[in-house]
């Protein structure tokens, strides 16, 4: 199996990284009624992007991812619903900045920790934010949600239409924006150093890594773009609930990564996709039997098919190259 | 006189079990030491008590004549103590270079960048591969660690903490697992490495101990039992008891 | 005066209910976290299933309460040796992320199944005519069902301390989590050690769901939303131990109703805080060991 991260691997874009971006906007123009679950999609790309950093990337397992995304939803619909700012960029990046925060001060506690008490807490951050959510009505609007949002203009030029086709546009290009940088840092020296924490966290230490450090930056990181797709989720919706913080989005976005692949950069594009298109059709028709296909598919995927969607792509790939060389040779 | 490394009165206690009994350690800059000791006399437990890796119960550790006591591992590798592990401590499913890159990297200040691809940095990439062709395992740059043999792995280990350019070298047991054979190969290495080193080794190989050091230290149940050359420690009485048991008289 | 001192009282006594409940759940994920090493997040859903367990035996089938108590603990150890035996049994030995995510798995198909069986409301639990109603105990009424509670579970919290602390199997179990390797090479089969610590301990998780279902309502939800609790009376307990956890639980029983009595807007606001507070502090958990 060849490595994905390293000093000498070839880091210039391979021609199929630019199939995401082609199929985006083929979508654009060829589905225009499909737009507004598209813009679903496209967030929780990035919202899987920023859990494959912790986990993929650094090796950190985290329950409680959801309490960044539903950060910056809340920032962001309280920005628009309560305090009257309208515009879309600056409650981006109050959400942003905020999310971060948060990110910073429980990164701060959860990083010095290990194993279970490291997953328990970040269980138990997440309930704490719902908590408050749940409790602090008069801010957030409690159990019915906040709503009554208003949303400017972009840039003052492009409207938020009924059609969803500003609210994809915008999805997809601050979805592009994130991409080039995450995609930068995992193949720079920081992302190399990411990978050998989480491949070996004492042989770390013993080269003289500052690994807690690390770990913050991109535990931040994380949580910074986290909220940023939290934010475009309230701003695409024009709607925050409870839904948004807990067990439940943390958990389903990990059945979105899993699926997809993780550690992978692009598991977190294919999970959402397959996930959100299979819910889309299936939740409506069957509740219950989704709820319970998650599960199974949880089970499955980590008794037989542990790298995911990619994975099977790549085992694939690769016994047909076996084939291929076999052919030729004999 | 500074010496490359120094205790004084160094112990560990775990409630009523000493690991470590008030141990008094000198490393002469440029040395070839080796520890031995009997299983269980507490020698990797003092290596991890030198690195930073366990918190002393109480003594000092110097480095170069500074005291490093309260230092973290980190730290302490940045000032120039490096070292090896007993059982293979290496990033499985990286390559070789990639390995002894992400050393190199850390000791140059290079691993926090963020916008350049790691390729780039060819600086890091040529040290890499001159310490791997030192130790003869340049080919295998480009293999994974894991699918290696266990003997080049140890060889891998050995690499990672040269690219820490230490002052001070700690190996623990540097030819474990590996067939006699391939010890040679080991022990060519070790003759190569750069001679203001201090290098200390915690062996049980007495040939390649015999071989490598000008000094050794005998540690027994976590203290030091007596110290001098190989010919002095090969004829000391104690040595044999502890190694062999009583001499009938 | 009195009417605070009074609600303290009924604070301390609802609030010692509640985390004797909670440690009886959360023991077994302790001792088997220890033992096995195995991230098992899907513990609340053999607390579930025994709450089910119970509320199906006296309501549909008639059966006297003493057996239905006993069939939550037998049931359910036994639904546990099945599945520790098929799938458990296949990732000791491999990396949390895999285990966290098979157990949570497990806790979404649990969670479905309840819901098509049972719906999604709290299952009323029918205590029987003799557990119900008030117990005068020095001028003041409790109510019966918890006093029960609490002597009750003093009693299986007694019965399991000794069988940790002085039998022979107990002793296994005692080695085993304090060095595995070492416990195998003295001959002490692990496998089947496993097995039967497993079982004991998620038959007493279904013990104490189906005894705490006044308390802790029995519904889908069960496993999700009580699994912070268990996994901090864990954590904060110290894994492998017996004994911090029941602190830690009676601490958490007593704070979180003491919290929903006295300051209801905040909800279980405080435990989390405390929780980050005290691990902070210590790390290890109150008596569990430094590694």
């Amino acid at each position: 199996m060849s490595q994905l991260v390293g000093y000498t691997v070839d880091s210039r874009v391979r021609w199929t990284e630019y199939l995401p971006w082609v199929l985006a906007v083929l979508v654009y123009f060829l589905l225009p009624d499909y737009l507004s679950l598209g813009s679903r999609v496209l967030t929780y790309i990035l919202f899987a992007l920023s859990l494959d950093l912790i986990i993929g990337y650094a090796g950190i397992i985290t329950l409680g991812h959801a309490s960044f995304f539903g950060l910056g939803a809340y920032i962001t619909g309280i920005l628009a619903a309560k305090l009257g700012v309208t515009d879309p960029l600056i409650q981006l990046l109050a959400s942003g900045l905020g999310a971060g925060l948060l990110g910073l001060v429980t990164g701060a506690v959860i990083l010095k920790m290990k194993g279970l008490t490291q997953l328990m807490l970040t269980l138990a951050i997440s309930a704490l934010c719902l908590e408050v959510a749940n409790k602090a009505t008069f801010i957030t609007g409690g159990a019915d949600g906040l709503s009554g949002m208003e949303i400017a203009p972009i840039l003052g030029l492009f409207k938020f239409d009924l059609f969803g086709k500003t609210a994809y546009l915008y999805c997809l290009f601050l979805l592009f924006l994130t991409w080039v940088v995450i995609r930068r840092l995992i193949y720079s020296p920081f992302g190399v150093s990411l990978m050998g924490i989480r491949e070996n966290a004492a042989r770390m230490h013993a080269i003289g890594a500052p690994v807690y450090q690390k770990l913050m930056v991109v535990y931040t990181l994380s949580a910074l773009i986290a909220g940023l797709s939290g934010a475009l989720l309230a701003q695409t919706n024009q709607f925050v609930g409870l839904n948004v913080l807990g067990f439940e989005p943390s958990g389903e976005l990990l059945v979105m990564l899993i699926l997809g692949g993780v550690g992978r950069l692009y598991g977190a594009f294919v999970g959402p996709v397959v996930f959100l298109l299979a819910q889309d059709y299936l939740a409506k028709q069957f509740p219950e039997y989704w709820y319970f296909g998650i599960g199974l598919l949880l089970v499955l995927v980590v008794l037989f098919a542990r790298g995911g969607v990619l994975g099977i792509l790549d085992k694939f790939t690769a016994s047909s190259k076996a084939r291929q060389s076999g052919a030729q040779s004999s | 006189m500074t010496y490359a490394l120094e205790t004084r009165g160094l112990s560990k206690s775990f409630g009523a079990l000493t690991v470590a009994d008030r141990i008094d350690f000198q490393l002469d800059v440029g040395a070839r030491h080796a520890l031995i000791g009997p299983n269980g006399a507490g020698k990797t437990t003092f290596v991890n008590l030198l690195t930073g890796r366990l918190a002393p119960s109480e003594g000092l550790v110097f480095l170069g004549g500074e005291e490093v006591s309260n230092l973290s591992q980190s730290e302490r590798v940045k000032k120039g103590l490096g070292r090896t592990f007993q059982i293979n401590t290496l990033f499985p499913k990286m390559s070789v270079l990639d390995n002894v890159a992400l050393g190199v990297s850390e000791r140059l200040g290079l691993s926090s960048g963020l916008w350049k691809t790691a390729k780039s940095y060819a600086n890091v990439t040529e040290e890499a591969m001159s310490l791997l062709e030192l130790l003869g395992i340049e080919s295998d740059a480009q293999h994974i660690v894991k699918d290696l043999p266990y003997g080049k792995q140890r060889l891998v280990e050995i690499a990672i903490a040269l690219g820490l350019k230490p002052k001070v070298l700690l190996l623990d047991e540097p030819a474990a697992g590996v067939p006699s054979m391939e010890s040679q190969r080991i022990l060519s290495a070790l003759d190569l490495l750069p001679k203001d080193i201090a290098i200390m080794i915690i062996e049980h190989d007495m040939d390649l101990v015999f071989k490598f050091a000008q000094k050794i230290t005998v540690l027994v149940q976590g203290a030091v039992l007596c110290e001098g050359s190989p010919q002095e420690i090969a004829k000391d009485t104690r040595v044999h008891q502890v190694y062999l048991g009583e001499q009938r008289a | 005066m009195e009417i605070f001192l009074s609600s303290l009282v009924s604070v301390a006594f609802h609030g010692l209910a509640y985390g004797m409940i909670l440690y009886v759940i959360s023991v077994g994920l302790s001792v088997t976290m220890g033992l096995m090493g195995f991230t098992n997040l899907a513990h609340g859903v053999f607390a579930m299933t025994g709450g089910y367990v119970l509320v199906v035996s006296l309501s549909k089938f008639d059966i006297p309460f003493p057996l239905a108590l006993a069939l939550c603990f037998g049931l359910v150890a036994l639904v546990s040796v099945v599945l520790e035996r098929t799938l458990y049994a296949r990732l000791y030995g491999e990396a949390e992320l895999e285990q966290v995510l098979f157990t949570i798995g497990l806790i979404y198909m649990s969670v479905a199944v309840a819901r098509l069986i049972f719906g999604t409301l709290q299952q009323p639990v029918i205590l029987p005519e003799y557990l119900k109603g008030q117990f005068s105990l020095m001028g003041r009424d409790f109510p019966a069902y918890r006093v029960f509670l609490i002597l009750f579970t003093s009693a299986i919290i007694a019965a399991l301390w000794f069988g940790v602390e002085r039998t022979i199997w107990g002793a296994k179990v005692r080695a085993s989590v304090d060095n595995r390797a070492m416990a195998q090479s003295i001959g002490i089969n692990t496998k089947s050690l496993f097995t039967t610590t497993f079982a004991v301990g998620s038959g007493l998780a279904g013990l104490g769901g189906g005894l705490g279902a006044e308390i802790v309502a029995i519904q889908p939800t069960y496993p999700f939303e009580q699994l912070v609790f268990f996994l901090i009376v864990v954590s904060v307990g110290g894994l492998g131990s017996l004994r911090g956890p029941f602190v830690a639980a009676l601490l958490i029983g007593v704070t979180d109703t003491a919290c929903k009595y006295w300051l209801p807007e905040f909800g279980a606001f405080f435990i989390y805080i405390a929780t980050i507070g005290l691990l902070l502090w210590r790390p290890q958990g109150l008596l569990g060991k430094r590694s």
